[in-house]
């Protein structure tokens, strides 16, 4: 079949606001679904669902919503990796303060407590915009990190702020094995990946857009910045919170503040901009390429070196590793500046027309 | 009363050294519209390229134990600095003209990456130490006036008159010549500016050398102070604060900014500090400097923006 | 004509702005009644679009007021002001480079929208049927500009005249009682022009808006506005029907250039 909309007319409004207009991108992502549901499960080790599988959904999770914020609203933020910590926490604290917490709604609320966060933080967009805007988002990370590691009430007195948690379940389904945490997470990404994708199609995600393309203009038809901002600071950081609670529950089960540390700021917000800012499909390109690259390096480059005869050592990977990872990133950002998004519909635009050029 | 001139002397001298590393992001920014997250990192390569130097230089020319050998590391540590900022603008900055803030500042990151990789593969990634020969006895001031004096830390001293000097000269240089006019240009519009001829490439070459000299004698003042590790590429987000603070565009915004964020950290971790569990400075900088931007979004001496449509 | 001209809608009453030290607009006073094409001309600089911004609250003037419908507004904010029914277009279009061209109209629904943020992100239930009714409104709109070939065009990669055409339908689609245009035939060639004047005259007369025009053409202006206001640096100069206008001796020296 090839991939062509000819033929494919649309009769109403509606058909024709479908998240895919075109049969066969509908047809494509039922299969994605199914493979990753049924078709990974049966095919993966557990080395890869812990190493790959596992971070990148939950990531894509949380790289979803600083898409959210930086792509779909235009507000720079490298403060994400704080609303992590803040959803991490929260949910252990409703975890462990609660008799009888759901663990579903435990992770909720703390995803709900990041977004209240968020809006505290998002007041200065009120005001500053840009770079120090983004400057401004760094002070959440720093606030957050020195709360959970000198404040003891957050981490049940734990000391430098390490907490665990244990027997995970919903409603009786034993998420102990990294097979049930992977489809456990890849229920919540499901979920949240349509709801982000319904509210950027709809007024509120054309409210985001309108302040990030011409906020004056925006204004002048009736957006009010106030509520635009905020309500992105508060998805956002609903998503990055959920995911941070998840990354805490069920890939860490244990974990300190320096999990959620301003590295894991940048690196999400690395996955958006590479991934493609704005686009919802680009969130996951990001997630992936950033999970993957330093695991391909790092069982690389040993390769390599064992090919041309020299020893290399660990530190000297580590080494290796930052400098490939970080000239790929700016190597990248000169090709492709819109991210492997516009790649992909690049390539899907020219699919359209094959065999003809234009 | 003392204690507390104490602390607001020893905050005024830190907050020279993050006026030195602000210095460098406001450099850069001013040039190129570049949100420079590599300076941390061109801080910790040239204190690593300082620190190997100094050890074996002497070693290669027999000048152990002589200031010769120490000069002569400074002078090929800035050599190195200089291509460094060639490179950069030759493999990253050339092929990002007219990109977006976000794009530009996410290749800065990638950049530190690199330099930091490179860094400790060149140097090793141990802890080393710099001694330019700076005195590290403590003298008393002011003994008639109060009660034992002010004790204050000779090196700080130095040091902040080092950056002192430094900035001043560097303001002039901008101030005062052709080349700084026209980085001014750059900055306002990477196409206009090289509409009417100004070189975009060669004033970026300038000004990340300049950046890259910056950063050299942050990275000798620092390191000498903390020695030479891994963790002194974070002092860029200790300065951070003080870049928005002043204004992303204001090299006196740049030193005004950096004395209030030191005099507040300090006074903050002695007065405000045992009384929430300590460790409060880094935080306490950004929200410091997040009010200020809610009074005055373009920091204290950035350019006003007026919306036009 | 089958319109007809009605009581004041708009009343500024000694306006006055400054920016820091310069002064941009002084003591201006002017009405717009209803259903009328009220246009505003002068030099460049004279400060006509800061006058538009003035009106819908983008600038807020040191001094004087406006009369909105018999209300008072000494504080006017663009969001008030796009609720009162106000709704304009832009010099130098500022359209929303990232969306396309239905989506640009949708955002001029967004004072009508009245769902909440839960049911959009499950696109359920009012969400969904709000997001139909709307777009059928939208595309009225696309159908009213004739610009059906282009809707889901990304308005960054349409041309001028066209793009002139989308801001003029975002402001549309809120429906206004009053519509300010901000040169909406500036940089267009002959037939975009006459387009433009059309869609102009056709809105005005179907649907009753009343229009208040900044225009440098002085063959348009003439032509279809009821009466007219003269800036120059900031300060009225000539106010009533073309004819007057024309022929007011102040108006022909500002523009001319002769020695007061």
């Amino acid at each position: 079949m090839l991939y062509r909309e000819n033929g494919q007319f649309k009769t109403s409004y509606a058909a024709d606001q479908q998240i895919f207009p075109i049969t066969q991108d509908r047809w494509a992502i039922i299969g994605i679904l199914v493979f990753a549901f049924v078709a990974v499960p049966l095919l993966v080790d557990e080395y890869m669902f812990r190493a790959i599988l596992i971070p990148f959904v939950i990531l894509s999770l949380a790289a979803l919503g600083v898409n959210i914020l930086v792509g779909f609203c235009g507000q720079i933020t490298l403060g994400a990796g704080a609303f992590m910590a803040v959803g991490a926490y929260a949910a252990y604290n409703f975890h462990i303060r609660v008799e009888g917490m759901p663990l579903l709604v435990s992770l909720l609320l703390g995803g709900l407590t990041a977004a209240a966060v968020g809006i505290v933080f998002g007041i200065p967009s009120l005001r500053v915009r840009g770079l120090y805007l983004a400057v401004a988002t760094l002070a959440a990370q720093f606030f957050t990190d020195w709360v959970f590691l000198r404040v003891p009430w957050f981490t049940d007195n734990a000391s430098s702020g390490s907490v665990s948690v244990s027997n995970l379940q919903v409603m009786g389904w034993q998420i102990n094995n990294p097979l049930n945490k992977y489809l456990f997470c890849l229920a919540i990404l499901t979920v949240f990946a349509l709801m982000a994708k319904n509210m950027t199609r709809s007024a509120i995600g054309r409210q985001w857009m309108a302040i990030r393309d011409m906020d004056v203009a925006a204004e002048v038809i009736g957006i009010r910045p106030l509520f635009a901002k905020l309500s992105a600071f508060a998805v956002s950081s609903f998503f990055v919170g959920t995911a941070g609670a998840l990354w805490g529950f069920v890939h860490l089960a244990s974990w300190e503040p320096a999990a959620f540390s301003v590295d894991r700021s940048f690196q999400l917000l690395f996955m958006v901009i590479i991934g493609g800012l704005g686009s919802i499909m680009g969130s996951f390109f990001g997630a992936a390429f950033i999970v993957v690259l330093p695991i391909a390096l790092n069982q690389l480059l040993p390769a390599i070196g064992d090919l041309v005869g020299v020893e290399i050592s660990t530190a000297g990977i580590s080494h290796a590793e930052l400098i490939i990872f970080g000239g790929l990133i700016v190597f990248f950002l000169i090709k492709e500046p819109h991210g492997i998004a516009r790649l992909w519909s690049t390539g899907k635009e020219k699919l359209r027309l094959w065999p003809f050029p234009h | 009363m003392g204690f507390f001139l104490e602390t607001l002397i020893g905050g005024l001298m830190a907050g020279m050294l993050y006026s030195l590393v602000a210095l460098g992001f406001v450099l850069i920014f001013k040039a190129s519209g570049v949100f420079n997250f590599a300076q941390g990192a061109m801080v910790l390569f040239a204190a690593l390229a300082m620190a190997r130097f100094a050890e074996w230089i002497p070693g290669w020319f027999g000048l152990e134990g002589s200031y010769l050998g120490t000069a002569a590391a400074f002078v090929v540590a800035g050599a190195l600095m200089f291509v460094v900022a060639w490179l950069i603008e030759r493999l990253v900055l050339r092929h990002l003209v007219n990109q977006e803030g976000a794009t530009l500042l996410m290749a800065t990151l990638g950049i530190a990456y690199v330099l930091e990789g490179v860094g400790s593969s060149l140097f090793g990634s141990s802890i080393y130490t710099i001694d330019v020969g700076m005195p590290k006895d403590p003298v008393f001031l002011f003994e008639g006036t109060f009660a034992g004096g002010l004790l204050i830390n000779k090196e700080d001293f130095i040091a902040a008159l080092i950056a002192a000097v430094l900035v001043g000269l560097l303001t002039l240089f901008f101030q005062k010549t052709t080349t700084g006019r026209a980085l001014r240009a750059v900055a306002d519009d990477h196409q206009a500016a090289q509409s009417i001829g100004i070189p975009l490439n060669r004033i970026w070459v300038i000004v990340w050398c300049v950046a890259g000299l910056v950063a050299l004698v942050a990275g000798v003042i620092w390191g000498s102070k903390l020695g030479v590790q891994f963790s002194l590429s974070t002092v860029a987000l200790r300065a951070l604060p003080v870049v928005i603070l002043g204004g992303l565009t204001s090299v006196p915004g740049a030193i005004i900014g950096g004395l209030i964020i030191g005099v507040g950290e300090k006074l903050s971790e002695v007065y405000i500090g045992p009384m929430v569990g300590g460790g409060i400075e880094i935080w306490f900088a950004y929200v410091l400097a997040l009010v200020f931007l809610l009074f005055r979004p373009q920091g204290l001496f950035g350019e006003k923006i007026i919306d036009r449509v | 004509m089958s319109r007809q001209i009605g009581e004041v809608v708009l009343d500024l009453k000694q306006v006055s702005l400054s920016f820091g030290g310069v002064k941009a607009l002084t003591g201006i006073s002017f009405d717009v009644r209803e259903h009328e094409i009220r246009a505003i001309i002068g030099p460049n600089g004279a400060g006509k679009s800061s006058m538009l911004n003035v009106i819908n609250g983008v600038y807020r003037p040191q001094e004087g007021e406006i009369i909105l419908r018999g209300q008072r507004f000494t504080k006017m904010n663009p969001y008030k002001a796009a609720q009162a029914g106000i709704s304009r277009t832009f010099q130098n279009i500022a359209l929303f480079k990232g969306m396309n061209v239905i989506d640009n109209l949708m955002t001029g629904r967004n004072l009508k929208i009245r769902s909440n943020l839960i049911q959009q992100a499950f696109w359920w239930g009012p969400a969904r049927r709000e997001e139909l009714e709307h777009r059928a409104k939208v595309e009225e709109v696309i159908d009213f500009l004739e610009i059906q070939h282009i809707r889901k065009t990304p308005v960054g990669r349409l041309p001028y005249g066209l793009q002139k055409r989308v801001d003029l339908g975002r402001a549309l689609a809120m429906e206004p009682s009053i519509l300010l245009l901000d040169e909406p035939m500036a940089g267009m060639n002959v037939e975009e022009k006459q387009d433009m004047c059309r869609f102009i005259l056709d809105v005005n007369d179907q649907f009753g808006t009343t229009i208040v025009l900044i225009e440098h053409d002085m063959a348009v202006v003439m032509d279809i506005s009821d009466r007219v206001v003269v800036l120059d640096y900031g300060k009225k100069i000539g106010d009533g029907d073309p004819d007057a206008v024309r022929n007011n001796p102040d108006v022909i020296s500002a523009y001319l250039g002769a020695s007061h």
